[in-house]
């Protein structure tokens, strides 16, 4: 039904003209859903992108052909191409947040669409759309119909845009990521409902994503792509089952397995280090290595004891809530309720949760950025002070150490990558001496896979992962015994993931660390705790050993996630 | 560094903007002109001496009866055109610039302790701000001029005019400053880097100096480029109406105002010249303004 | 949402207490009211007399409370310059400012806003092009250049305008207008562009700015990939979006227009607030100034109230509560 063939999208720019998508061919058939996957930067939303015509400026199809049923899309005139959106093709996003016009409510938002491509009256046309939202599950549709976007919720608003991009019966939907600004269980219930959209009505589904659990749950068939072109295409269970391409092969190597753990992620040799930009320029300081770092390290390092690291009793922290009338106190936001918890000294602690659980407040509650209501902290036997208490140079700064999410703002991008990591020597008074400084920061820049010469670069000219190896190193420039990580990968591609995995569990490992590793992907989590702790809510609903968890989780809600999550495992069945 | 600064946005964008690049030299030449004006004007417009009544009216030397001593005419006191214009540039932008930097100073300093500490600091500055923005910038410069006179003895006002213009002009333009730095520095104190530095115990003045700062300069900068303009048409506006720099030492706006004064006896030279200047001096300020904006901001292009 | 009114109404009576507060201040440190009241012969002891009289010897929270009262009262004191009482030059100018300002305001809505929506709907034009250019330059002349020019223009050179005044006036009950001859709109129309010019340039970029941003976002793009008619998309989805933040904008530049009248008025000697404050401010008459403070200052916090009012009838996120 929609055929394309050797596309080439390209967009022309300051550097001379970029192929974003290069000789790319597919086939979708009536009720079928086609899978898109690659990491960031591969091109598959300007595939979407170009196939429904709204490619953004100054990008512009180059070659090839898009034709749909009879149709060929790339000659007709932009009125025509605009009539056949909505009509014959559609297209929802990712975020439900920002798709839906705030000023409208969703009734006038389904009229005007369905009444724009056909001239049936507006009675109707509202019956249609009322149909149409019970069918995506929304009840009491006539009603709710009339509200304005924001009074729905995150999970309710994909429903509403599912709607409005069926109302018209099109023959095709491009979907791009539309379950990835979701939770677990509402992501499931979205991706049951394209399925049965596409089997119910024969919709043609082009699913975009770079999340194979999600390939792998609901698309029949999938093509992998990487740089603009296709690496591999065909059936879902073949693709991701028996790769036959390399770059597929090293792909499903890299996504974290839900179903067991493996001691390591077995990555083939990795060519990050042949991409990383030419450093030239700039002197690397005289005697550092890898190996200099390694031993600066292990002589902070602690010796094996046993006893915990952390442990957190009866934790609370409440937000002041927002004033909304005059008569009554707002009631305060409860971010955490009778947290306890205790990390075993030189262990890795997963917590689970998903958003809103309260993992995060956990997280700068430790560190002292967040003053907790209620509740004690012991590290390393003594008293950890909450965050008010804390001074400026009290040692718990230094020996806790935090890895953020955000590899783009977690580094300052006016300081050289020298500076930066200097700055956890210079602060906590590790070393006075400025060259010896630099000698260190280029050793752990060694010993985390990274070149030496980068100390004088900037931050932007560095890439995700590479940014996230530097704040790795700034963390272990402190010499902590107690690393937090939160959500350190969840920002960046599989591979690279995988990438970073094993040089936390490396890390750890030669240094004996103890680690929080907070998540909300369940798989990763697997691969990396050896405790675990699930959350919800603010409380702690399950906890224990990691394994024992996930072979048999007690608390109705932990097997709710663990069944909700898409994953490999589908395939095998 | 340089090598960065060829290869960035800001020169790529430069060079193929013609107007831009007008712009640019435009405030070049007139910049260069009032600062060297001690040295390159012909004659010292203040210095009584040096001019008298005979030479008084005369027209550019291009037209009938023009004067190649006086290449842009005289005015009624014989005073030279082009030596008036560059001094009175000298004033107009040394006022402009002093009263831009105090603003920037003052506003982008409350601006960032505003928005780094939040709560009471916050509260304050923002209701000073608010209260200072129910009153329009002309307003308030009226106000301080005002008040100055009423509180200073006469003697001392003559020699303290460019002064309370300067301070006028500023406490009418922090504002701006400081509402911008302020959001700036809300949004930056929340990204991970300055989390990072909190949690390292790094002393807050060290955060907002050596990390908050530095990130929120690109939208301060295009204010200091709008409020500079804004500030020298400031000044001249209030010299216009008279309660500016006086007659004997006049910048651009004080010309104007004495040019009106030949507006229909046939005399335009003394009022059209200033004013062309300062329009183009401001125009040209503007222009890079915008381009600053642009270049900051690269989803307008 | 009552809440919202009423924070926003303490927000207001607050401002102005504290520009009542300056005011008083300038009274009461800036130049001696008595001195300027009377001459020099005037005997210590009828001065000493007259300061009882005034009041001017209670405690300064008394002065205050009392000066507040007044204000509340319509009591505006009288000027040191005319002996007038203020409440009356006052209501004898104000219609002269406000008549100016809305037609100003009249003319830059009008001019600006289909410029800006035009400008960010077609950024590529030649069209656009000129007219961006010409709002720089709009936005760099000073209003007074652009006054003169005018008069020099239309008033000197063509003969076609009168240069000064208000030309012919008709007076309704307090209210003297010029809206109501041709003469008088004669008068009224140099002036106001020179003050609309500077306003409409303002709108203009703003409704530029906010339409090209509103046009990034998603849910156009989601309307457009609906097929949703180019027209409506534009104008009733665009457009409606674009006006929230500026018809904030507008409702302080309503504002700006009434200060920069200041300039306006004097270069085309029109007889509003604005010429009544500069005649204050050469005189130090410090009355004038300060009730005039106030009065700006009311009007801006009127005009921000009910700026805030129509959002909350505009924006149905700010009507309904959020859902969880």
């Amino acid at each position: 039904m929609l055929l394309v063939e050797n596309l080439t999208v390209k967009f022309p720019g300051r550097w001379g003209e970029f192929t974003a998508i290069e000789d790319v061919s597919m086939r979708v058939e009536r009720g079928e859903i086609h899978g898109l996957v690659g990491e960031s930067g591969a091109g598959k939303s300007t595939i979407g992108a170009a196939i429904i015509g709204l490619l953004q400026p100054p990008g512009y199809v180059a070659g090839g052909t898009l034709r749909l049923g009879e149709t060929d899309l790339r000659t007709l005139s932009p009125e025509a191409q605009h009539r056949i959106r909505g009509k014959r093709i559609s297209m929802i996003f990712q975020d439900p947040q920002t798709s839906l016009n705030p000023l409208m409510t969703v009734e006038s938002q389904l009229l005007e669409t369905i009444l724009t491509h056909e001239d049936i009256g507006v009675e109707a046309a509202r019956a249609r759309a009322i149909a149409l939202l019970e069918e995506t599950g929304i009840r009491d549709a006539a009603t709710r119909m009339r509200a304005y976007p924001h009074q729905f919720s995150g999970g309710m608003r994909q429903r509403v845009v599912i709607a409005l991009a069926l109302c018209t019966n099109p023959e095709l939907i491009v979907a791009d990521e539309p379950t990835t600004a979701l939770d677990v269980a509402v992501q499931s219930q979205v991706l049951d409902l394209i399925r049965a959209m596409a089997d119910r009505r024969g919709v043609g589904i082009v699913l975009i994503t770079h999340d194979i659990g999600v390939i792998a749950r609901i698309t029949d068939r999938v093509t992998v792509l990487r740089g603009g072109r296709v690496m591999e295409a065909g059936p879902t269970a073949e693709v991701l089952g028996r790769p036959q391409n390399p770059y597929t092969q090293a792909l499903m190597a890299a996504v974290p397995r839900l179903e067991r753990r493996l001691p390591r992620f077995l990555l083939p040799e990795s060519d990050e280090g042949a991409r990383v930009l030419e450093v030239k320029g700039g002197a690397v300081p005289e005697g550092a290595s890898a190996e200099h770092a390694a031993a600066w390290l292990m002589a902070g390092a602690r010796g094996t004891d046993a006893g915990h690291a952390l442990e957190i009793a009866d934790l609370g922290v409440k937000f002041a809530g927002t004033r909304t009338s005059l008569w009554k106190r707002p009631a305060p936001f409860v971010a955490l309720d009778g947290v306890s918890l205790a990390v075993r000294a030189g262990s890795v602690m997963g917590v689970v949760g998903e958003s809103g659980s309260g993992k995060s407040t956990l997280a700068r509650a430790v560190v002292g950025l967040v003053q907790p209501a209620a509740g004690t902290m012991r590290f390393q036997g003594a008293p950890l002070a909450p965050a008010r208490e804390r001074g400026r140079h009290d040692p718990a700064r230094r020996a806790i150490q935090m890895v953020f999410q955000d590899p783009y703002s977690s580094l300052n991008n006016r300081q050289r990558i020298g500076d930066i990591l200097s700055e956890p020597l210079m602060i906590y008074g590790l070393e006075p001496d400025r060259a010896a400084r630099l000698r260190l920061a280029a050793s752990v820049l060694d010993l985390v896979g990274l070149p030496m010469a980068a100390i004088h670069r900037y931050p932007h000219q560095f890439s995700g992962g590479q940014r996230q190896r530097i704040a790795v190193a700034r963390a272990l420039l402190a010499r902590p015994e107690f690393l937090i990580c939160d959500e350190p990968t969840s920002a960046l591609d599989v591979s690279i993931q995988a990438q970073i995995l094993n040089l936390l569990k490396d890390l750890q490992e030669q240094f004996n660390l103890s680690i929080l590793f907070i998540s909300h992907n369940l798989a990763v989590v697997r691969q990396m705790a050896d405790d675990i702790v699930v959350m919800k809510g603010g409380k702690i609903v399950e906890s224990g050993d990691s394994e024992a968890f996930f072979t048999s989780p007690q608390h109705p809600y932990s097997q709710d996630l663990l069944r909700l999550t898409p994953s490999l495992a589908l395939i095998a069945a | 560094m340089l090598a960065a600064f060829l290869r960035s946005d800001f020169l790529y964008l430069f060079v193929r903007r013609p107007m831009v690049v007008a712009a640019f030299a435009v405030t070049l030449a007139v910049v260069g002109g009032a600062v060297l004006a001690p040295w390159i004007a012909p004659t010292n417009p203040y210095d009584l001496a040096s001019f008298s009544l005979i030479d008084g009216l005369k027209p550019p030397v291009w037209a009938a009866g023009g004067d190649p001593r006086f290449l842009l005419g005289t005015d009624d006191q014989g005073r030279d055109m082009v030596s008036s214009i560059l001094y009175g540039a000298r004033l107009s932008l040394v006022i402009g610039v002093s009263a831009m930097a105090i603003a920037s100073v003052l506003g982008v300093g409350l601006g960032l302790a505003a928005g780094y500490f939040g709560g009471r600091l916050d509260a304050l500055v923002m209701r000073i701000a608010d209260i200072q923005l129910a009153l329009p910038a002309i307003l308030t410069a009226l106000l301080i001029d005002g008040v100055s006179r009423g509180i200073l003895p006469p003697s001392a006002q003559q020699d303290l005019r460019v002064f309370v213009l300067i301070l006028a002009i500023a406490l009418s333009l922090w504002v701006n400053f400081a509402r911008t730095a302020r959001a700036s520095t809300f949004v930056e104190r929340n990204r991970e880097y300055v989390q990072a530095a909190i949690i390292m115990g790094q002393h807050p003045l060290r955060i907002m100096a050596v990390h908050i700062l530095p990130n929120i300069l690109g939208p301060l900068l295009v204010i200091m480029t709008v409020d500079l303009a804004a500030a020298i048409l400031l000044e001249a506006t209030l010299s216009f109406l008279g309660i500016g720099l006086p007659a004997s030492s006049p910048s651009l706006g004080t010309l104007i105002r004495i040019g009106m004064q030949f507006l229909l006896s046939g005399e335009w030279w003394i009022l059209w010249m200033p004013t062309a200047f300062l329009v183009a001096l401001v125009v040209a300020i503007n222009v890079l303004g915008d381009f600053l904006r642009d270049v900051f901001n690269p989803r307008l292009r | 949402m009552t809440y919202f009114i009423l924070k926003r109404l303490v927000q207001s009576v607050f401002v102005m207490l504290a520009v009542a507060f300056l005011a008083f201040a300038l009274f009461r440190f800036v130049g001696d009211p008595i001195s300027q009241m009377t001459g020099v012969e005037t005997a210590v002891e009828d001065r000493e007399r007259l300061r009882e009289e005034l009041g001017l010897n209670d405690p300064f929270v008394v002065q205050f409370a009392r000066f507040t009262g007044d204000l509340v009262r319509g009591d505006f004191g009288y000027s040191y310059r005319t002996r007038q009482p203020i409440g009356e030059m006052l209501l004898s100018r104000i219609p002269a400012t406000l008549e100016l300002g809305t037609v100003a305001l009249l003319i830059s809505l009008i001019v600006g806003i289909p410029a800006g929506i035009y400008t960010a709907l077609r950024p590529r034009g030649a069209i656009t092009q000129s007219i961006l250019i010409a709002t720089l330059v709009g936005v760099s002349i000073p209003t007074f250049v652009i006054g003169i020019f005018l008069i020099f223009l239309f008033g000197v050179y063509l003969g076609w305008l009168p240069t000064f005044g208000r030309g012919g006036t008709v007076q309704i009950g307090w209210w003297r207008s010029s809206l109501f001859t041709l003469d008088g709109w004669r008068a009224l129309i140099l002036p106001a562009i020179t003050l609309g010019v500077y306003q409409l340039t303002l709108t203009m970029r703003l409704v530029r700015a906010e339409m090209m941003e509103v046009m990034r976002t998603d849910y156009i793009r989601f309307a457009a990939a609906r097929g949703v008619p180019w027209r409506s998309l534009h104008y009733r989805h665009a457009l409606g979006n674009t006006m929230i933040p500026v018809i904030t904008i507008i409702g302080l530049q309503f504002g700006g227009v009434i200060a920069f009248s200041i300039v306006t008025e004097s270069v085309f000697q029109w007889p509003g607030m604005g010429l009544l404050f500069l005649e204050s401010i050469r005189f130090v008459d410090i009355p004038v100034m300060g009730v005039y403070l106030v009065v700006i200052a009311f009007f801006f916090v009127l005009i921000n109230l009910i700026v805030d009012m129509l959002y909350l009838a505009i924006d149905p996120r700010l009507r309904v509560r959020e859902a969880a």
